[in-house]
């Protein structure tokens, strides 16, 4: 009776020594915890789906859209980096799912994203810098501007009438 | 040394040739900016008008190819798993699909739009789909019709041109029938 109660307890204890050795590689193997819903939406607010234009991927509220983070969920949990998730999307649904546009965008306009501003900044300081050098050649230096109070009296006439002013306004 | 009336006469063409670069600019990008819209603006493909060729993959890495159906009537269906209105329609179509599968002049191919293959698969399992089914890669082949949502469906005659285009879902089989009948005998 005692020689078969410990033959149950050895082979208890096999059992579960065995199978706590073959647990470990399983639990190893199943690779990076599953991100977070912080971590998903990371990558989907810097993405839109072309079927809810206009709402980012992290707050679209649809069915294709939770499907997509879905997909964003499991790429990063097979280690995928942010630029291979979006390139990966961008291959399966085209670029206009990006909400930066990518400058090559073959026909479309996109490029001019990137080139008006700094086309706009350059003309303006092309004008901007010929009006201060039409300010400094102009005659006397006062093109467009206004005479500088604080400058030495050139017209003895009015320099008699602002005398005769500034002695109106002591007086009352 | 110059005289300031040169100076000035110097200033002046400089302000000229300025203002003429500006509004060359200014038109430039307007062209280009309107030329966008107009492309933008472009509707689908009108019926009666040639498809241009393109090609799809299946999952299985099988290439569809437009060009290679030139004598058969080809109907393209776009759809998604995400979309309840093609639950609606995807028995009908199957159904049809089968009606014509036997005599090799017709041609089904479901066009899997913004959707991910997971989802996609459970569909066609889950609707019995049999007819070749692919991802529209980037959405180009959507685009090509420009298409507004899902379910499309195109019909596409033995030569090539677009002869149907369904917006939304079918309503029954007959109808699907009604459309192919009529190109049959072209």
């Amino acid at each position: 009776m005692n020689l078969n109660r410990n033959l149950y307890k050895i082979s208890f204890l096999f059992v579960v020594v065995f199978s706590m050795l073959h647990a470990r590689p399983i639990l190893a193997g199943e690779g990076t915890p599953t991100p977070s819903d912080d971590a998903v939406n990371a990558v989907a607010k810097q993405m839109y789906c072309p079927v809810c234009e206009n709402i980012p991927l992290d707050v679209c509220g649809t069915t294709a859209c939770s499907q997509w983070r879905d997909l964003i969920r499991e790429k990063l949990s097979q280690g995928w980096s942010e630029e291979q998730i979006k390139t990966y999307f961008v291959q399966q649904y085209g670029d206009r799912v990006l909400a930066t546009p990518p400058v090559s965008g073959g026909l479309s306009l996109n490029w001019l994203v990137y080139v008006v501003p700094i086309l706009v900044f350059l003309v303006a300081v092309y004008i901007f810098a010929g009006v201060l050098r039409s300010w400094r050649s102009a005659p006397g230096g006062s093109a467009g501007t206004p005479p500088a109070s604080s400058s030495a009296p050139s017209n003895p006439a009015a320099d008699e009438y602002r005398a005769r002013l500034e002695d109106e306004l002591r007086r009352k | 040394m110059e005289s300031p009336a040169e100076t000035t006469n110097q200033n002046k063409q400089k302000f000229r040739i300025g203002h003429i670069l500006a509004w060359i600019g200014l038109l430039v990008f307007l062209t280009v900016l309107a030329l966008g819209l107009i492309r933008s603006q472009q509707g689908s493909i009108s019926v009666g008008s040639q498809v241009p060729d393109f090609s799809l993959t299946t999952p299985d890495g099988k290439q569809l190819n437009l060009a290679d159906q030139r004598g058969k009537i080809v109907v393209l269906n776009f759809w998604a798993s995400w979309c309840k209105p093609c639950e609606q329609e995807a028995a009908d179509l199957e159904a049809a699909w089968k009606f014509y599968e036997t005599r090799g002049d017709v041609v089904f191919w479901g066009i899997n739009y913004v959707d991910v293959e997971p989802e996609a698969i459970k569909y066609l399992k889950k609707y019995s789909i049999s007819y070749p089914n692919a991802p529209d890669l980037g959405t180009r082949v959507s685009q090509i019709f420009r298409t507004r949502g899902v379910p499309e469906t195109y019909f596409i005659d033995r030569q090539g041109k677009l002869v149907y285009a369904q917006i939304g879902p079918f309503s029954s089989i007959e109808q699907i029938k009604g459309i192919i009948e009529p190109l049959l005998g072209k």
